[in-house]
């Protein structure tokens, strides 16, 4: 397990977790945030999209581990977000959605459309949407959505995209020598020491697994 | 679709990098978005004991323009480019190269060195880089060699990286403003993996015309010299090609005559339409 600290939806998270526990497991499994979808878990269908320190990303294939220090929005932290709050309306007005399953990844690539490009025809929405796949509406009512969005944004924006300057991918921070790799126990006793403990720690986890309540639930 | 257990560490430079993926014995392997990788551990295709992160190592994502070349850090990402963080109109296909690749979602992560050491051979950045005339930067923490863009890919997943080498930089000669290029690449859908790639750099201020024939089942073929495969000088009008040298090369490459081998007819033809007029 691996100490992470981050912030979601604004607030101050820590956790330890498995280093192979990608963003949105972390995000449902122990946050219980289900906003976040998960389908293919391969970056390609786009249902797990959401922003990494603004930008947005996909939570499969970006490890829990690796947002250390990052700033993570989800679907239920932009509730409030003026954006989202036309988007939504858009999409139930043209029919942007009917299973909804694709709908909290296309939002938050919808909202990213409206602020990052705010001339956008159809035809570039249509390309700027190509990574959210959605299998009920034949996106026919989503990119109307959009449209009209753009539309109505053009005329009093509400907000343009936040201005990135770190360069390197969203969320990553430079390592801090007193927690990471260099202050590693590099010591072979250290090494035996370490080791012991995480069978120790794994059979204990076998053993949680097995009682018929979750020790661990409130562990955050 | 979630991946085998693996340990992580976060080096806190290059050299510790290096040392970690040294000490891991070959079973260790870098990360720096995951854009790539990512994939490959949720499927298992790979599955490493070790990944070390590199992604917040500043030197790795500094960006540099010399007098004759730039040169743009390894985990610099697409979108960095796309959005040109980094000003890159020295070579001006850059930006709209990284516009193309994948999503915007994936691109935010997605970065330059990732994407050439994970070496998929459909892949924008492995393709174009050598019909720029690219070298790469490689270390091992302690020494730093130089590889052209054209024997960095071995074949279809597989470099010239060392065990415990990593990729640092992308070193791009500068063009002239009279620069002629065109990229084409031929998908089933906008942001999925290529069929086939073609791209075609002409700059006769810098005495520069190369192509490359892309995603091919192994490493890009560049050549290097492309009046080639030009049947006459293209910049006095429309581009011929010369079908049969570019069957020969394919052939070459065990791309066996048919629809594959009109794909990549088609996606040059396109590329050097770009670049010269149709």
């Amino acid at each position: 397990m691996t100490a992470i600290l981050l912030s979601v939806n604004g607030r101050k998270v820590e956790g330890a977790v498995e280093p192979r526990m990608h963003l949105a497991d972390f995000l449902r499994e122990t946050l219980h945030l289900t906003g976040t979808h998960l389908r293919c878990e391969q970056g390609v269908c786009g249902a797990c999209t959401l922003l990494i320190d603004g930008a947005p990303a996909r939570s499969c294939i970006t490890y829990a581990v690796a947002c250390q220090e990052a700033e993570i929005k989800t679907i239920e932290g932009l509730e409030q977000d003026p954006i989202i709050e036309r988007l939504r309306a858009a999409f139930s007005r043209e029919h942007g959605l009917q299973c909804g399953f694709c709908t909290p990844g296309m939002l938050i690539t919808a909202r990213d459309i409206v602020m990052r490009l705010p001339d956008a025809d159809e035809r570039r929405v249509r390309v700027e949407l190509s990574g959210n796949l959605c299998r009920c509406t034949g996106y026919a009512g989503i990119v109307r959505a959009i449209c009209r969005v753009l539309a109505e944004n053009r005329g009093t924006p509400l907000a343009i995209a936040p201005n990135r300057t770190r360069l390197g991918p969203a969320g990553a921070r430079p390592p801090h020598p007193a927690r990471d790799y260099a202050a590693a126990p590099r010591l072979l006793l250290h090494r035996i020491v370490a080791a012991k403990l995480s069978i120790f720690r794994s059979a204990l986890r076998n053993v949680a697994r097995r009682l018929p309540f979750s020790p661990f639930a409130k562990m955050r | 679709m979630k991946p085998a257990a693996f340990e992580y560490v976060r080096a806190g430079s290059i050299k510790e990098a290096c040392a970690a993926l040294r000490e891991a014995n070959g079973e260790a392997r870098p990360i720096a978005g995951g854009q790539s990788l990512g994939p490959m551990l949720n499927l298992r295709l790979v599955q490493p004991r070790l990944l070390v992160d590199i992604s917040g190592l500043q030197e790795l994502s500094d960006f540099h323009e010399g007098d004759d070349v730039i040169r743009i850090g390894a985990c610099i990402t697409a979108s960095d480019i796309e959005d040109q963080r980094i000003a890159t109109p020295a070579v001006p296909m850059l930006a709209e190269v990284a516009a193309g690749i994948a999503y915007r979602a994936v691109r935010n992560r997605s970065t330059i060195g990732g994407s050439l050491c994970h070496a998929d051979p459909a892949a924008d950045w492995v393709n174009l880089l050598p019909a720029l005339g690219a070298s790469y930067v490689v270390t091992d923490g302690a020494k730093t060699r130089t590889v052209p863009a054209e024997m960095f890919t071995i074949s279809a997943y597989e470099t010239a990286l060392q065990p415990g080498e990593i990729l640092s930089a992308i070193c791009i000669p500068k063009l002239s403003r009279e620069v002629r290029w065109g990229y084409v690449k031929l998908s089933r859908k906008i942001g999925k993996f290529a069929l086939a790639i073609g791209a075609v750099v002409f700059d006769g201020g810098r005495d520069v015309f190369r192509a490359v024939l892309g995603a091919t089942h192994g490493k890009p073929i560049v050549v290097a010299d492309a009046t080639e495969i030009f049947a006459h000088q293209p910049f006095r009008g429309p581009a011929k090609i010369d079908e049969l040298r570019i069957a020969e090369l394919l052939e070459e490459r065990g791309i066996a005559p048919g629809p594959a081998r009109h794909l990549y007819l088609a996606a040059l033809r396109r590329a050097a339409a770009e670049a010269f007029g149709s």
